[in-house]
């Protein structure tokens, strides 16, 4: 007899234990209000990253197209992988002296693995993170950039 | 006249013209004395053969892409996520896209596999399905047969879908497969006993195996509330053994993806596959429609005694409303089956059939022919 | 050897090969097994490792140690910040540099945010693994929260390169606090719903309990750590042990279990996900003033000699082993990591259980591929 109790007891449980997890999924199927889909590429304009996020290393230049940077080489020093190639150039300043200056400073963001050393260490704060996301390229070599634009400038005062 | 059948239809209507909602002969005779009249006998069986496969073809067509589709949002609402919203609104024509997608896919052929039973396995599944439609009772007179042995018929015809599963799984020449297949054989094997004892339940409250007079019977109370402790019973045993029969989770075995990637159908591609993903969800659709017939009344509404108010609302809505709805109402059930539970292994799940189903349910039959012999059940 | 013969002679035992990965839904990632099956009885699992290989270690030898920092976050990517901090920690050990506590507070409140995140992914796919889908989708819902905590303060989701050595690469964020506060209180909430659907569940229930039990013994003769070693009753957490950061300071208790199945392995990470709430709710109100980092040389050279660290990961103890000549770089760099070892018990515990416990075992076990293969 206990054991027939027993084994009605148990069928009981599972039972009831079944009901309890399907209370909470059909709980959940009523409650459209907790959807927590985005619809990514219709909520572009309203997607806002967070201001640390590492989408990509970037220069930052000023409205007269200057930059921070000196070409010093340290931020390829310490990139663990070889992902930015400073090649600087001899410029003569104003007052005649010959000063290392950048000429391009390129930027691979295929082998870029987004440690922040770069940007941690730049002795003038040059570099930054920019919060785009959205990499996909049809070409590789599009993925190599020079990050100081075209024309820039050393901004006044940095050295 | 060639088109007199017009005229009788005029005439079978003497209330307003959606009548025939509630009574589909008034529809189906009027054309079937026209053919008889105007074509031999002969041509008259023809043509209704073929008027009838249509449509069912189309039946299938989109009762299938339409499961596809809900089964879909249902397990995106349940998992709090959308689903498919892009194609069409809310994603309708998400299905329709995918089985595009899937026409047009190339069909590999298999190394080494049995490609004559390779090839007929997925027909074969559809067959049993087909088979299995004709004869479930839709609404008041829509009704491909109507056996006298219409719930013995069903039982039996989808029994068979299991040697669509073996052929499949044996002739991919694929190690998951073959595991996927021997799981569902010994599987449905297995709990078409139940299925059978549960839906005995009720043909001994019923006294009949008509799946028309069943649901006649059902005109003064379903016979979920008719038959007390014991059809309730019977309706968890067979809800639960259908989920196992047709291979859904939490008894999905036979393709359990975190084991046997995709169970039997694993080598399958292009159109071959979405006929299996078809005929999986046209199973539930047949299962649930089961269920609903015996146990819920199939078409007819719910009727409460003697109250006449809402008794003639209850009748206002057509009966194939009524059979969608009870239908969709198990789909749910066994949908949220799937997407709540852990899948149970194979030795587990022969178990809960042998040592748990099968004791109770006979018990059940018993204790159920009591009632009838008593005359207890209302 | 042996074993290899076992395998191609069994023809005659009527044993049938089945080759789980490299790509295999319920491997996570890209483990191979050769599983050698009598019917639906596992008789032999063979792992195949290595196709995720990096060769870290050896890169470690040639790159700074500031620099191994992005390595050992792609190793056992769920536990980044733990792997980060064993290099953190065994460098300051050995510039002997004094923290302040504000790190150090920072430090543990990040390890056990990323062991929370790693125990939601464990409850999330061993739930898919035992084919309960609806899990995943819980798990991971969840574990966005503090994805996106990590990502404001640190700028990464999984990668994060937080701590350096000497401290950390920024301070916190300064919606940091409150967001953790509301994420506990949020989960909080939906921690019994988990307990719910899955650990109440009779049939997880019976998928689980009774499978694959290791023995206390077992655990230690394999070398397991962590949870799973902690449900066979061997108390090996790193945190009590050999406290570091601010382990010392904060009161948790040690999951302990005796029976060591999958089901006690599977609990003592979802308990583990309670201490480590209560960890962070004793800390996040009290995180010293100070400052973030402290000033290293430009260079870090360690002197010459042998080092050792310990640290808890989500998945057991990583040990970093670094031998120095003085110079820049390391000369030799070890890392024990606790996936590697533990994948080495998986044909003792699944052997003679059903095809569907193996998964089960698997899951339980809680492998992340890039750590074993490093
Ligand atoms: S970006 Fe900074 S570190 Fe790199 S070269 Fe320019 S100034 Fe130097
Ligand atoms: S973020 Fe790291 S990997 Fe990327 S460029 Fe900077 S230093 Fe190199």
């Amino acid at each position: 007899m206990r054991s027939i109790i027993e084994y009605l007891k148990e069928i009981f449980n599972g039972v009831l234990s079944l009901l309890r997890g399907m209370r909470v999924t059909a709980g959940y199927f009523f409650r459209p209000s907790e959807i927590v889909t985005q619809k990514y590429p219709n909520n572009r304009k309203d997607l806002v990253m967070f201001e640390r996020f590492k989408g990509e290393v970037v220069m930052p230049h000023n409205e007269s197209n200057e930059h921070k940077c000196t070409g010093c080489g340290i931020c390829e020093i310490n990139c663990p992988n070889g992902t930015i190639e400073v090649i600087s150039k001899t410029i003569v300043t104003e007052d005649g002296k010959k000063k290392r200056a950048i000429d391009r400073h390129i930027y691979r963001l295929g082998m870029c693995t987004f440690c922040a050393l770069c940007v941690k260490t730049c002795p003038s704060n040059a570099l930054a993170f920019s919060q785009k996301f959205e990499h996909a390229v049809f070409d590789r070599a599009s993925l190599i950039k020079q990050l100081n634009k075209p024309g820039s400038q050393l901004m006044k005062g940095v050295e | 006249m060639r088109f007199d059948f017009i005229a009788s239809y005029v005439s079978a209507f003497t209330g307003p013209w959606w009548k025939f909602l509630y009574d589909f002969s008034l529809l189906t005779t009027p054309v079937h004395e026209w053919l008889n009249g105007s074509v031999s006998p002969f041509w008259t069986t023809v043509i209704e053969m073929v008027v009838v496969g249509v449509v069912f073809l189309l039946f299938y067509a989109v009762v299938g892409l339409f499961l596809v589709y809900a089964e879909r949002k249902v397990c995106a609402f349940i998992q709090n996520r959308l689903g498919p919203n892009r194609i069409g609104p809310y994603g309708i024509f998400q299905t329709i896209a995918d089985l595009v997608k899937l026409l047009f896919k190339e069909i590999i052929p298999i190394k080494n596999a049995d490609s004559l039973l390779f090839n007929i396995a997925p027909y074969i599944v559809i067959i049993v399905n087909f088979m299995a439609l004709a004869a479930i009772p839709y609404a008041n007179g829509l009704h491909a047969i109507d056996f006298n042995i219409g719930i013995f018929y069903i039982l039996a015809v989808s029994s068979m879908s299991v040697v669509g599963v073996l052929l499949a799984g044996w002739s991919s020449n694929s190690k998951y497969s073959l595991i996927g297949a021997m799981r569902s054989g010994a599987q449905i094997v297995s709990y078409e006993l139940s299925i059978g004892l549960a839906l005995i339940t009720i043909v001994i409250l019923s006294g009949t195996m008509q799946l028309s007079e069943i649901v006649e019977a059902q005109r003064t109370g379903w016979f979920i509330f008719k038959g007390h402790i014991p059809a309730i019973i019977a309706f968890i045993i067979y809800v639960i053994s259908s989920t196992a029969e047709i291979n859904r989770g939490p008894f999905d075995m036979a393709e359990a993806e975190s084991e046997l990637t995709a169970g039997y159908h694993t080598e399958y591609s292009g159109i071959k596959f979405a006929f299996f993903y078809l005929a999986e969800y046209i199973n539930m659709f047949i299962v649930a429609s089961i269920a609903a017939t015996m146990f819920l009344g199939g078409w007819m509404p719910f009727h409460i005694g003697n109250l006449e108010g809402f008794n003639m609302v209850m009748d206002f809505i057509p009966p194939f409303i009524w059979y969608i709805g009870k239908t969709f109402f198990i789909i749910w059930i066994i949908m949220l089956f799937k997407w709540t539970f852990p899948r149970l292994r194979i030795d587990q799940l022969l178990t809960l059939e042998w040592k748990y189903l099968l004791p109770i349910n006979l018990v059940n039959i018993l204790v159920m022919s009591f009632l009838v012999l008593k005359g207890w059940h209302f | 050897m042996e074993e290899k013969v076992e395998i191609i002679a069994t023809d005659e035992k009527q044993e049938f090969i089945v080759n789980m990965g490299p790509q295999h839904p319920s491997t996570h990632g890209v483990l191979r097994l050769v599983v050698s099956l009598q019917g639906e009885t596992v008789k032999n699992i063979q792992p195949h490792i290595g196709y995720i290989h990096r060769g870290i270690e050896k890169m470690c030898e040639s790159i700074t140690y500031p620099q191994i920092i992005h390595l050992t976050d792609r190793m056992d990517y769920l536990s980044a910040h733990q792997n980060n901090e064993s290099v953190c920690l065994l460098v300051e050990k050995a510039l002997e540099v004094d923290i302040p506590d504000r790190i150090k507070v920072i430090r543990t409140i990040m390890s056990e945010l990323s062991r929370l995140q790693s125990h939601q992914l464990f409850w999330a796919t061993f739930g898919m693994d035992l084919g309960g889908q609806t899990c995943y989708f819980y798990g991971l819902r969840d574990r966005e929260m503090i994805l996106d905590i990590f990502e404001e303060t640190t700028g990464g989701r999984m990668i994060v390169s937080y701590n350096c050595p000497g401290g950390l690469m920024y301070d916190i964020h300064p919606n940091f606090q409150k967001r953790v506060k509301d994420f506990i209180k949020y989960f909080r909430k939906k921690l019994p719903e988990y307990d719910t659907i899955l650990t109440g569940n009779v049939i997880f229930r019976e998928r689980t309990s009774g499978i694959g039990p290791l023995t206390l013994q077992d655990a230690i003769s394999y070398g397991i750590t962590g949870p799973s070693a902690r449900a066979s009753g061997l108390s090996c957490d790193v945190r009590k042990h050999e406290p570091y950061s601010a382990y010392d300071k904060v009161k948790f208790n040690e999951v302990l279990f005796s029976e060591g199945d999958t089901y006690h392995r599977y609990m003592a990470r979802n308990d583990e996900m309670r201490q480590s709430m209560n960890t962070i709710e004793q800390l996040i109100d009290n995180i010293p003033e100070g400052p973030y980092a402290v000033k290293m040389k430009p260079v870090i050279k360690l002197p010459e000699g042998e080092y050792f660290q310990r640290v808890e990961t989500a998945r057991g103890e990583l040990g970093l082993f670094v031998i120095s000549d003085g110079n820049k770089n390391p000369y030799r760099v070890k890392f024990r990591s606790p996936n590697f070892v533990n994948l080495g018990v998986l044909n003792h515990l699944a052997k003679g259980f059903k095809i569907a416990d193996l998964i089960a075992i698997a899951g339980s076990l809680d492998f992340v591929i890039p750590d074993m293969d490093r």
